[in-house]
């Protein structure tokens, strides 16, 4: 495995009785990375994480983080000492005090950075003295990042860190991951399934559907590689069949042929050309037009 | 300094940033020699990546735009031809507004000019006219 991936699967599989959660599920997250695992509920954002957090055992493929198996209970301590983990149950001692929880998390990790506890009680507005149980599911969960951040990891595994949280919420979350990630420069492998969000921190993202990784790469090479074209002809659109590779999808509506494309825009506007449109017009798509585009595709 | 970056646009963060920070350095509201914000402040206020924002910096002291000097940050560069490049600016903006006043009394929308430019500067546009 390559020494500057902290997290890596290879065609992982995971089989329940009548279910197939992951279907050869290969990922590769860099270190230093925001990596964002975007898909659908059920397409195994979770089974995959827990793969990696030891909580669940693979049927078939490998997993590893810091290059260690995650599948191999001895390594998998080493793997959960080095990694913050926020699961989606947000599972805290719900009868603590949040001080209290805070005092009893650290006294498992000799690594715990009593200054950033401190600092982020304070930015985090946590009231210390409250138990866990009357908590807001915002403090909740910036409560179960805040365990995640001080423990001394040098990579965080969040998942579905913001849902059930208002806009003003989730947006407060993501400013303190971003926050947390400009200074202490860790790793982040985050799943969702909020398009915006993903677009708005991950540097790379992996987009998954039933199982299957289907799409991934750094995002600002995909934004700069997909192109919606849009050609316009003087009669019926033909249905053209391109050379250029690239096409991922194509549409006909009247003298109107619209192309999909994830890379050789430029190509393929020189063959639409060749082809006699009168213009075409190629802008910039989003990752919730690919991620559509792909949803749509699979079905 | 006012950066909004739209993260949905489909444009690369960092691009955006760059545009940004150019078009302060044309318009004067960036100065030579005046500093720009830390990346870990940026980040922080904009909620975005950090690493987008080292990109954008990287990129712009590679165009001779901004200048990063070892744990002190980001300063616009006294070479970045503010100057000239405030005068450029000035001065095409004199011929846009005299083409978009044209168009406008020839009825073309607002909608359209964007089109028309965006089409221009992409080289897309029909040969046929």
């Amino acid at each position: 495995m390559a020494q500057s991936n902290i997290v890596e699967t290879v065609d992982l599989e995971k089989h329940y009785k009548n279910v197939v959660a992951l279907d050869g599920l290969s990922l590769a997250v860099p270190a230093g990375s925001i990596y964002g695992l975007l898909g659908q509920n059920g397409a195994g954002k979770t089974t995959a994480i827990k793969i990696l957090m030891g909580l669940v055992r693979p049927t078939a493929g490998g997993a590893a983080i810091f290059g260690l198996p995650a599948d191999q209970p001895a390594a998998s301590v080493a793997i959960r000492q080095r990694t913050g983990f926020v699961s989606d149950e947000r599972d805290l001692y719900d009868f603590m005090t949040v001080a209290k929880l805070i005092a009893f998390t650290a006294s498992f990790y000799p690594g715990w950075r009593a200054d950033l506890a401190a600092r982020y009680v304070r930015s985090f507005d946590l009231p210390e003295s409250r138990v866990v149980k009357a908590l807001s599911r915002g403090a909740r969960t910036k409560l179960a990042l805040l365990l995640a951040f001080c423990r001394g990891a040098k990579l965080l595994i969040l998942d579905e860190a913001t849902s059930g949280l208002d806009p003003v919420a989730s947006e407060e979350v993501l400013q303190v991951l971003v926050g947390h990630v400009a200074n202490e420069g860790v790793t982040v492998f985050f799943s969702s399934h909020n398009i915006a969000e993903v677009e708005q921190i991950a540097d790379h993202v992996a987009i998954i559907d039933r199982g299957r990784n289907v799409l991934s790469g750094a995002l600002d090479d995909l934004r700069e590689a997909y192109r919606r074209i849009e050609f316009v002809f003087d009669g019926e659109a033909p249905a053209l069949k391109f050379h250029s590779t690239g096409v991922v999808r194509m549409e006909r509506k009247g003298r109107v042929l619209s192309v999909l494309a994830s890379s050789g825009s430029e190509q393929i506007v020189a063959e639409g050309r060749a082809h006699g449109s009168l213009s075409a017009q190629a802008r910039p798509v989003t990752l919730k037009e690919i991620f559509l585009d792909i949803a749509s595709r699979e079905r | 300094m006012l950066f909004r970056p739209n993260p949905a646009s489909g444009v690369p963060i960092y691009l955006q940033i760059m545009e940004q920070v150019k078009h302060a350095v044309e318009t004067g509201a960036l100065r030579p020699g005046e500093q720009l914000p830390g990346i870990r402040p940026l980040a922080e206020e904009l909620v975005i990546n950090p690493n987008t924002v080292a990109k954008a910096y990287r990129e712009l002291e590679h165009d001779g735009i901004i200048e990063l000097r070892q744990g002190a940050g980001a300063f616009v560069s006294a070479a970045s031809g503010a100057q000239g490049r405030a005068e450029k600016f000035r001065g095409a903006r004199t011929i846009v507004a005299a083409a978009v006043k044209q168009l406008r009394a020839r009825g073309v929308t607002e909608d359209e000019i964007r089109r028309l430019i965006d089409a221009e500067l992409a080289g897309l546009s029909g040969k046929g006219e």
